[in-house]
């Protein structure tokens, strides 16, 4: 009774408290601009289909992909087995849809140890990849510190998990077969579960009952404790991704990547430019939006899609190994784009929260996290959209930043002044005249 | 051999309307090297009759540099400026000489009200092939020459276009090779986003050289591209080497306007 209560009790904190850090996100989501992605809902199912559930950009890389493969494949499957720990811990049961299911519940047992252990050993090569092979976009500037912790304990969390399992699987099948625990019965038979019941008469085999007993309870605890924890710990984490990847490619921007946004309030602008028949000293029309600032400044001024994006992301580094900016040493870096974009929106987020909703802190995305010389380093060219396994679009965030400089404040390099200028002046990037443009027709 | 290129002003005077606008592009009419590959392309559509032409001194640059580089107002004036062009001689369809032309008419002018079938050179040179009104005469001076492809990022990744170039150099009588960063996975020249009018911020490297090292392992005689940036970049990045009397580097119209005897 005693430990009915306590899971009671332990599972609503669990789910409590990993709601309420997950409201306040969404909170801090939904401070961004709106964007419209409310479109083409089948386009968008099949995308989180292909991207999200199937992995599809992240076989790209192979290896990695194979071994990410298995600990989401275990991941998702544990589920099953998670169901039946919460029903045996709410109604003291012990394996309670085992009778029911049969074979099938031999089957769907065997099948999770299988994909746990090869999640363990995924485990163990991706620590091994982030701490001895030394793979230079897991130690960059942006990954020292919190980063780097944060990478390795969710790995050590797995490992424990995995652990767990067997620990409860393992002693079970040894006090299975003595007959010992449940029932009372004598049941002097196996699980037959694909891989606990060989470690477990290997591990477990000379304890004496009491022992097996205490070991299964602390598999059991322990499995469904780091569950909790690890649930708990995402919405601190750049873990998160394993929740936030559906929703983030299912919003993925689906036009072709080239094509950049357009900025109404600036075509309004322009066509009354344009129009001879404007009168430039009409006052706004009544009930008429306040002019936002052209592009973006700081994280509020961005779209919620890019908000989301940041929080989807979960620092692999794919897009910063990808970047050419990145690969000759320049200091911008896709993926320190979306972390400071993160980082920014929660201190915004908790400034809301403690201080109320026109707190300003004096601080700003562009300037404090991300700097001029990263957003003018860009080439646009794509590729870390491209290779990101969940479709963040850092670039979007980098052009809105430029709009700012630019538009807002003026502040161009000085070359593209000149550039400016001359499309301004002469219709083309350089100083030629526009009368010039066809004279390459007669020349030799 | 004399071009034929016939300005939209000349075409309306005359009572037509050609099938397809050649948008040059500010690369294809003022830089020296580009204006090759433009009369490379012109020659081309020449000998296939293509029922084209230019807009000549009507036209303007898209404001695809001053959009990337942050500036949207030159970038819309630019744009409403072309279009109000473009629609008054009632364009249709249009052939661009830049990827980077292209990205921005086709997808950006839409939703300021110019709604054009864009295409690249390279997919209406393939057209032009398929449909056999282009024949290549014994595949140029390319026998036995390893060519590699560049992908310009403003045709492949932003917009998809990763096989009408491949096409038409495997029509060559060359061996095709690729270089190990290509397709999706291609590296930028460095030109993109507006740094082709700027210095390249701080860093150990020029990112066209990275890129010409990629092309170098090949081991290929001549670099082909689809774009003028590309190909100033990827001049630049084989002078660095000082390779430049093994390697060429040459748009993909060139190569086949060499290939047809052009």
């Amino acid at each position: 009774m005693v430990s009915i209560a306590a899971f009671a009790i332990i599972s609503l904190a669990g789910f409590g408290f990993f709601a309420w850090n997950m409201l306040k996100i969404r909170s801090n989501i939904l401070m961004g601009r709106d964007v419209d992605r409310s479109d083409n809902k089948s386009e968008r199912l099949k995308t989180m289909l292909l991207v999200a559930f199937g992995q599809k950009k992240m076989f790209s890389r192979p290896i990695p992909a194979f071994l990410h493969f298995a600990i989401y494949a275990a991941f998702i499957i544990t589920q099953i087995e998670l169901i039946e720990i919460v029903v045996d811990g709410l109604s003291g049961e012990h394996r309670i849809f085992r009778e029911a299911l049969g074979g099938f519940y031999t089957f769907m047992i065997s099948f999770i140890e299988i994909l746990s252990l090869l999640a363990l050993i995924a485990t163990i090569a991706f620590l091994s990849r982030r701490n001895l092979l030394k793979i230079p976009r897991f130690n960059m500037k942006e990954m020292k510190g919190w980063p780097k912790i944060d990478g390795n304990m969710i790995l050590f969390m797995e490992l424990i998990l995995v652990c767990c399992i067997f620990t409860m699987n393992g002693a079970d099948e040894v006090a299975y077969n003595r007959g010992y625990m449940h029932d009372g019965v004598l049941h002097q038979g196996s699980y037959g579960f694909a891989i606990s019941s060989f470690i477990g008469p290997l591990l477990f085999d000379g304890l004496n009952d009491a022992t097996l007993h205490t070991l299964e309870r602390i598999g059991w605890w322990g499995h469904i404790a780091m569950v909790f924890a690890f649930l708990n710990y995402l919405p601190y984490s750049k873990h998160l991704h394993i929740l936030f990847a559906f929703p983030n490619t299912y919003y993925s921007n689906l036009e072709a990547k080239g094509r950049l946004t357009n900025m109404e309030s600036v075509t309004n602008e322009v066509k009354l430019m344009m129009d001879p028949t404007a009168d430039p000293f009409a006052v706004p029309a009544e009930g008429a939006a306040e002019p936002q600032r052209f592009g973006a400044k700081d994280a509020t001024d961005l779209t919620w899609k890019n908000l989301l994006d940041s929080y989807s992301c979960t620092e692999c580094g794919r897009c910063t190994s990808s970047c050419p900016a990145n690969i000759t040493g320049k200091l911008l870096s896709p993926r320190k784009i979306m972390m400071d974009t993160r980082d920014r929106i929660e201190e915004i987020g908790n400034n809301v929260r403690k201080h109320g909703k026109d707190h300003d802190d004096g601080k700003s995305l562009l300037g404090d996290y991300i700097t001029e010389e990263e957003i003018w380093a860009c080439t646009s060219c794509n590729a870390c959209v491209q290779e990101c396994p969940v479709n963040i679009d850092p670039l979007s965030i980098i052009v809105d930043l430029r709009r700012y400089l630019v538009m807002e404040e003026s502040k161009v390099p000085s070359e593209l002044t000149g550039m400016l200028t001359n499309i301004e002046n002469n219709g083309a990037p350089w100083q030629f005249s526009p009368t010039d443009r066809l004279n390459w027709k007669d020349e030799a | 051999m004399s071009l034929h290129v016939p300005t939209m002003a000349e075409k309306m005077a005359a009572g037509e309307s050609p099938e397809i606008l050649f948008w040059v592009g500010c690369s294809g009419s003022f830089d020296d090297r580009a204006k090759k590959i433009t009369k490379a392309l012109v020659k081309i559509l020449n000998e296939c009759k293509v029922d084209f032409a230019v807009l000549g001194t009507e036209e303007n640059c898209t404001g695809d540099p001053a959009k990337r580089a942050g500036n949207e107002f030159t970038f819309q004036m630019q744009a409403m400026m072309n279009i109000q062009v473009l629609d008054g001689y009632e364009v249709k369809k249009i052939v661009t000489g830049c990827p980077h032309c292209f990205n921005t008419l086709k997808n950006e002018y839409p939703e300021l009200g110019g709604n054009y079938e864009v295409i690249h050179h390279t997919q209406l040179i393939q057209e032009l092939i398929n449909q056999g009104k282009l024949a290549l005469k014994g595949g140029g001076t390319f026998k036995g020459k390893k060519i590699t492809f560049h992908d310009p990022c403003y045709l492949g990744r932003a917009n998809d276009v990763y096989d009408a170039p491949r096409e038409l150099i495997e029509k060559l009588d060359a061996e095709m090779v690729e270089m190990k960063r290509c397709k999706t996975k291609g590296l930028c020249c460095g030109a993109g986003g507006a740094q082709m009018f700027k210095e390249a911020e701080k860093g150990n490297k020029e990112i066209n050289v990275e890129r010409t090292e990629d092309a170098l392992e090949t081991n290929a005689n001549i670099i082909a591209t689809g774009c003028p940036f590309c190909n100033t970049m990827m001049t630049d990045g084989v002078k660095n080497f000082n390779k430049e009397n093994e390697i060429e580097v040459l748009d993909v119209a060139e190569l086949i306007a060499n290939a047809a005897d052009l």
